[in-house]
C-alpha cells in the first residue's frame, strides 16, 4: 500500500481502528462476564484492564507514519478557531510583533542598501578602490564628495600602476541642463574612457563611453542613465544620435546604461555620464585638465580591477612605490616648500570596492547602525510582551490543558497545537510587520532626500530582510509560545483539575518570571526613552541655537552669469545695478550680495600668517559681502563701521572679522580697529596686508554642529573680476516672508537679463537641511522610545491585573478583615514601584553604559546628561504608574463577599 | 509496578509480539491472551498497550493485517508475519539470547 494511498484511507482507518479496540473489549467483557459478575460489571473491569481508550488511540495514530500531515490541518484550524475566540490578545500580539519586526525590517533594509549590497556589475569582488591617503586638505579646488585626485596626477598613476587592467577614473558634477532661466541640474559622472570596461557594464541602447571618446581634445558625447532616460525622453529608442545640452554645450547622446546599473556611488544615482576629455570643453579656461589650475583641482577618484594574479596588499605596495615619482611630477606650481614636503607625503590604500562609493555610508552608518541597535531592543521589548502575553493566557489555559492530558492527548500533541498557535500569530505579525517595514523604509529615504541633495536607494524585496524579519518573528513566538505547553506537562493533571478555579502553577515561579520580564521591559523602555530625549534636546539646541544672524524671512538667490559673457570691467557694476534692482522690490527690507549663503555646503577659507609668512593658527573662512551684509542678516556690528561706496578695488585693502577671529589670530585684543591681517599668498605674487574696519557678532558658518569659527568679510567690490563675472548670491531679507519674494525677484532677475541663471532658496529650509540627520534621529528615537513606554506600559498593565485576578481571594479576605480601599491601592502600587525601581536602575546602568555611542550624534549636550535621564525616569515612572493604577484600583472596588464567595 | 507483577521490560514487547505472531494469523485480543497465558501472568500488561506496538509494527512493514472472520463469526484484524518481520524476529531473538547469556555468564562467575 502506497504511502499516498494510505493517507487517503484515513477515514476507513479511524473505523478500522475503532472496530478492533472495540472487538478487544468485547471479547474481554465477554470472557470476564459469568457467574457472579455481571456484564456491565465485567465491562468496568474490561476497560480498567484495558487502559484510557482515547490514549491508546492517539498512540495507534502516531505509531502511523502519515499521522503528522493527517493532524495538521486539523491543528491548524484549531488554533484558528482558539485565536479568534480571544480577538484582544490576538490583535495586541499581532501589533506587537508587526511594529518590531517592521521597525527591524526598514532599518536593516536601509544598512543593507547603504553598507553591504555589491555593485551591480561583473564580478564586483575584483574591484579596488585607490584611495590617497591625505594626511592635510593641502589647497586647491574640491569638487564633488569624492575627489582625491587632480588630474595631471590621475594621470601619472594610469601610466605607472602595474596591478590593476584595467584602471578607470570618474567624478561627480552638477551639470545645468537648461538654456536660460531656472536651473536644471543633472547628477553627471565624469568618467574616463576605460569606466564602463571596468566595470563590464553593457549598453542596453547605442553604445557606452569608451577609450576611443576618451582622447586630449575630444568633441564628447554623453551616455544617459535608464532612469533619466526614461524621465526625459520617455524611453524613446531613438534618443540615440539626438542632442543634450550640458552647460550650454551641445553633446550627441551615444547611448544609455542598463536599468540596474545607478552608478558606483550608493545613495545617489546618476542622469549622464560625460567622457572626461569633454571637460575643457565645458569649462574653458578654469579647465581642471589643461586650465592653469589643474594640478591643484581634485575632482577624481580612481578604481581598478584587480589582475588576477595580484592581491591588494601586493597592489598597494607598487603604487607607492611609484606614487614618489608620480607626485614629484605633479606638484602644483603655486604650493611652497613646506606644502611641498606634505604633498609628497601622500600615500596610497587600496581597498575593496565591492560595495561601491559612498558618502551616504560615511555620513550615515553611525545613525544607521545606532537606529538598528534602538528598534532591537524595541523588538526585545515587543517580545518581552508577547512572552507575558502568553503566560498569563497560559494560566487560564491550564485547566483546559490539564483536562486535555487526563483525556489522553498526549503531551507532544499539545505542543504541537501550541507551535502552530505561535506560527499562526508569528506569520501574520510577519505580513504586517512587511507591510509596515516597505512603507517605513520609504519614508526614511524621502526623508533624507533633500532637493539639493536627491538620494536614490535600490530598495526591492529583498528575500534576505524578509527572512531575517521572519527568523525573528519565528524565534520569538516560538520560544515563548511554547513554555506554556512545557509547563502544563510537567505538572500532573490531577492535581490542577483538583485545584478548582485557582491555577496549581500560579505559584511563585511563573510570577517571577512574568516580574523579571516587566521589570526588563522597563529597564529597556528607559534606555530608548533616554535615547529619545537625548536627540530630541539635541534637535533642540540646534533649532534654538543662536545663529548670529536672523535665519527668518530671507531669500537666497544664486545668479550664474557664465552665459552672459561679461566683459570683466562689467561684472562689479553689473551687480551692483541687479542688486539696486532687488531693493526696489516692495516688500524687500534689505539686499546685499555675496559669494555664498550660510549653511550651503559653499565654504572657501585663506591662511592667515604672520610677519615671517608662518601660519601658526591655521585658517580662517572668509566671505566677501556688499555694503548692507550684515543689516541684511540682522548681525551685530559690535565695533567699527560696514562696508561703503568707498571700499572698491581700487581703494586700501579692509577687512571685517568677527570676534572668534578677534580672539584666535589677534590674541582677543580690545581694540582690533586698523590691526593688519597678511594673508598667505604663493610666492611671488604678495598682497598687500588687510586692515580691519569692523568687528561683527559670531555667526554660524556652514556647519550648524561648530562651534563659532573665525570669519574674515572682503568688500565684493573687491572680488577679483575672474570670479565675479561668474556670478553672485543675493540675500533679500523680506518683510513679507521670504516665499513670498520668490516671484517679484526671479522676475527682477530674468528681467535684467534672461540669460543668467538662477537657483532660489528660503534660508530657513537651507538650515534646516542640514539638520536632516539630527531630525531623523530625534524622530525615529522618538518613535522606538514612545512605542517602548507603550508597551512597557502594556506589559506592566497586563501583569498587575493578572495579580491582582490572582489575588482576589486574598484581597477579599483583607477587606473583609477592615482593611481600606486605600492600603489595598497601596498595597498594589507597592509592588509596580518595587519592579519600576529595578527596571529603572538596571536601565540607568545601561543608558549611561550605552549612550557613549550617541556620543558623536549630539549637539549642546552629553550623551551622559543627567537631566535628560532623570526626566526619563520620571516620565516612565509616571507612566508605569498610570497603567498599574486601573487594576488596582479595579482591586480596590472588589466586593469583600464576592471575592472571597469566588473560592 | 505490583510485587507479584512485572512490567514487560522495555523493548522486548515488539519482540515477544512478533514471537506470538509467528506461530499464525491472530487478532489483538488473542495476542494479549496468549501473552498473559504463555507466561503464566507473570506479566503486568495494560493490554491497550499493546495496540500502539502493533500498528507500529504494522506501518514499519514487519506485520501485514486483513480483516477475517473469527471462529465465532465476528469480523476481527488479523496480523501475520510479512518476511521482514520474520528476519527481524530472529535478530531480536539472538540479540536477547546473546545478552541473557552474558548476563547469567556474570551472574554464575562473578560470585
Amino acid at each position: 500500500m502506497s504511502w499516498l494511498g494510505r493517507f487517503f484511507r484515513k477515514r476507513n482507518r479511524e473505523s478500522q481502528l475503532d472496530s478492533e479496540l472495540r472487538f478487544h473489549i468485547e471479547q474481554k467483557t465477554a470472557q470476564l462476564t459469568g457467574p457472579g459478575v455481571e456484564s456491565a460489571e465485567a465491562r468496568r473491569r474490561a476497560m480498567a484492564k484495558f487502559g484510557g481508550v482515547e490514549a491508546v488511540k492517539e498512540n495507534c495514530r502516531e505509531a502511523r507514519g502519515t499521522y503528522f500531515i493527517e493532524t495538521l490541518g486539523r491543528d491548524v484550524r484549531y488554533a484558528f478557531r482558539t485565536l479568534s475566540k480571544s480577538p484582544g490578545f490576538t490583535a495586541v500580539a499581532v501589533i506587537t510583533l508587526a511594529l518590531g519586526i517592521g521597525a527591524n525590517a526598514a532599518i536593516f533594509q536601509l544598512i543593507d542598501a547603504v553598507r553591504l549590497r555589491t555593485l551591480p556589475v561583473k564580478d564586483p569582488g575584483a574591484l579596488a578602490i585607490v584611495h590617497l591617503n591625505k594626511n592635510h586638505w593641502g589647497s586647491g579646488n574640491f569638487n564633488g564628495p569624492y575627489a582625491e585626485y587632480t588630474y595631471p596626477l590621475w594621470r601619472q598613476i594610469r601610466q605607472r600602476q602595474e596591478a590593476f587592467s584595467p584602471i578607470a577614473a570618474w567624478g561627480a558634477d552638477s551639470l545645468n541642463l537648461a538654456v536660460g532661466g531656472e536651473v536644471n541640474y543633472a547628477n553627471a559622472i565624469w568618467v574616463s574612457g576605460a569606466f564602463f570596461r571596468t566595470l563590464g557594464i553593457r549598453p542596453l541602447l547605442g553604445r557606452l563611453i569608451s577609450d576611443s571618446d576618451d582622447r586630449p581634445g575630444c568633441a564628447g558625447g554623453v551616455d544617459l542613465s535608464y532612469a533619466f532616460w526614461q524621465k526625459r525622453y520617455g524611453g524613446a529608442a531613438d534618443v540615440i544620435g539626438k542632442t543634450l545640452t550640458l552647460e550650454d554645450h551641445p553633446f550627441p547622446i551615444l547611448g544609455v546604461a542598463p536599468p540596474t546599473f545607478y552608478g558606483v556611488s550608493v545613495g545617489n544615482r546618476f542622469d549622464v555620464a560625460v567622457p572626461v576629455c569633454a571637460e575643457p570643453t565645458v569649462f574653458g579656461v578654469h579647465s581642471r585638465i589643461n586650465g592653469p589650475r589643474a594640478r591643484e583641482s581634485w575632482w577624481l577618484s580612481v578604481f581598478g580591477r584587480l589582475k588576477p594574479d595580484w592581491t591588494l596588499p601586493r597592489a598597494t605596495a607598487q603604487l607607492n612605490t611609484i606614487l614618489p615619482a608620480a607626485l614629484r611630477e605633479t606638484i602644483p606650481s603655486q604650493y611652497d616648500a613646506d606644502m611641498v614636503k606634505r604633498y609628497m607625503a601622500y600615500s596610497i590604500e587600496t581597498r575593496p570596492a565591492a560595495n561601491g562609493f559612498s558618502s551616504l555610508r560615511k555620513d550615515m552608518s553611525t545613525p544607521l547602525w545606532l537606529l538598528l541597535g534602538l528598534s532591537g531592543l524595541v523588538l526585545l521589548i515587543a517580545c518581552g510582551n508577547l512572552a507575558n502575553l502568553l503566560l498569563a493566557r497560559a494560566a487560564t489555559r491550564e485547566r483546559e490543558f490539564a483536562l486535555r492530558l487526563a483525556l489522553g492527548t498526549s503531551r507532544l500533541r499539545l505542543l504541537r497545537q501550541l507551535l502552530c498557535e505561535s506560527a499562526l500569530l508569528a506569520i501574520a505579525g510577519t505580513i504586517c510587520g512587511g507591510f509596515l517595514a516597505a512603507a517605513l523604509s520609504k519614508s526614511l529615504v524621502a526623508f533624507l532626500s533633500t532637493p539639493g541633495n536627491p538620494i536614490f536607494l535600490d530598495m526591492p524585496t529583498d528575500w534576505r530582510v524578509l527572512g531575517f524579519a521572519a527568523g525573528l518573528a519565528i524565534l520569538t513566538t516560538v520560544l515563548f509560545g511554547l513554555i506554556p505547553g512545557l509547563r502544563a506537562g510537567r505538572v500532573p493533571p490531577a492535581s490542577v483539575l483538583r485545584s478548582g478555579g485557582r491555577g496549581m502553577t500560579a505559584g511563585r515561579e511563573r510570577f517571577r518570571l512574568q516580574r523579571i520580564l516587566v521589570a526588563s521591559q522597563v529597564a529597556l523602555s528607559l534606555v530608548l526613552l533616554a535615547g529619545a530625549l537625548l536627540f530630541a534636546r539635541s534637535l533642540q539646541n540646534l533649532m534654538s541655537r543662536n545663529l548670529g544672524f536672523q535665519q527668518n524671512g530671507v531669500l537666497v538667490a544664486n545668479a550664474d552669469f557664465t552665459r552672459l559673457h561679461l566683459p570683466e570691467a562689467q561684472s562689479d557694476s553689473f551687480v551692483r545695478d541687479l542688486l539696486h534692482r532687488i531693493r526696489a522690490i516692495p516688500g524687500v527690507a534689505a539686499a546685499a550680495d555675496s559669494i555664498r549663503s550660510p549653511v550651503s555646503g559653499d565654504i572657501s577659507n585663506r591662511w592667515v600668517v604672520d610677519k615671517n609668512g608662518k601660519h601658526p593658527n591655521g585658517a580662517s573662512f572668509l566671505d566677501y559681502v556688499s555694503p548692507g551684509y550684515f543689516e541684511t542678516m540682522q548681525m551685530r556690528l559690535v565695533q567699527g563701521r560696514d562696508f561703503n561706496a568707498a571700499d572698491t578695488a581700487t581703494s586700501p585693502k579692509v577687512v571685517i572679522v568677527n570676534e572668534a577671529f578677534v580672539k584666535k589670530f589677534l590674541k582677543g585684543t580690545e581694540d582690533p580697529i586698523d590691526e593688519q591681517i597678511r594673508l598667505w599668498s604663493p610666492p611671488g605674487k604678495p598682497e598687500p596686508d588687510y586692515t580691519v574696519v569692523g568687528v561683527v557678532a559670531n555667526s554660524v558658518y556652514d556647519d550648524m554642529h561648530a562651534p563659532f569659527q573665525p570669519i574674515m568679510y572682503f568688500p565684493s567690490s573687491e572680488l577679483e573680476p575672474r570670479y565675479a563675472n561668474e556670478g553672485a548670491v543675493f540675500l533679500v531679507r523680506s518683510r513679507l516672508g521670504a516665499a513670498a519674494l520668490l516671484n517679484p525677484v526671479k522676475e527682477t532677475i530674468a528681467g535684467v537679463n534672461p540669460g543668467i541663471d538662477a537657483q532660489f532658496v528660503v534660508l530657513r529650509t537651507q538650515i534646516r537641511q542640514s539638520l536632516i540627520q539630527d531630525e531623523l534621529m530625534a524622530t525615529l528615537s522618538g518613535f522606538f522610545g514612545g512605542l517602548a513606554v507603550l508597551l512597557a506600559a502594556i506589559g506592566l498593565y497586563g501583569v498587575i491585573s493578572y495579580t491582582v485576578a490572582q489575588r482576589t481571594n486574598e484581597i477579599g479576605v483583607r477587606m473583609a478583615l477592615g482593611a481600606q480601599r486605600s492600603s489595598v491601592i497601596r498595597l498594589i502600587l507597592g509592588e509596580v514601584s518595587f519592579l519600576i525601581a529595578i527596571g529603572v536602575a538596571v536601565g540607568a546602568g545601561l543608558t549611561l553604559a550605552g549612550s557613549r555611542a550617541a556620543g558623536s550624534l549630539l549637539f549642546g549636550l552629553k550623551a551622559d546628561d543627567p537631566l535628560t535621564l532623570a526626566a526619563a525616569v520620571v516620565i516612565l515612572a509616571g507612566i508605569g504608574l498610570t497603567a498599574s493604577f486601573m487594576p488596582a484600583r479595579r482591586a480596590s472596588r472588589l466586593d469583600p463577599m464576592a471575592a472571597l464567595r469566588q473560592e | 509496578m505490583t510485587d507479584e507483577k512485572t512490567a514487560i521490560l522495555k523493548g522486548t514487547l515488539d519482540m515477544l509480539i512478533l514471537k506470538v505472531v509467528a506461530l499464525g494469523p491472530i487478532h489483538g485480543y488473542a495476542i494479549s491472551q496468549r501473552i498473559q497465558q504463555i507466561s503464566k501472568d507473570y506479566f503486568q500488561l495494560q493490554e491497550g498497550s499493546l495496540y500502539p506496538a502493533l500498528h507500529r509494527l504494522e506501518n514499519r512493514g514487519f506485520l501485514a493485517a486483513d480483516w477475517q472472520s473469527t471462529d465465532t463469526g465476528r469480523e476481527a484484524k488479523f496480523y501475520k508475519l510479512t518476511r521482514k518481520g520474520r528476519k527481524r524476529l530472529e535478530t531480536e531473538m539472538e540479540g536477547w539470547e546473546r545478552m541473557t547469556e552474558a548476563v547469567a555468564l556474570i551472574l554464575r562467575t562473578a560470585e
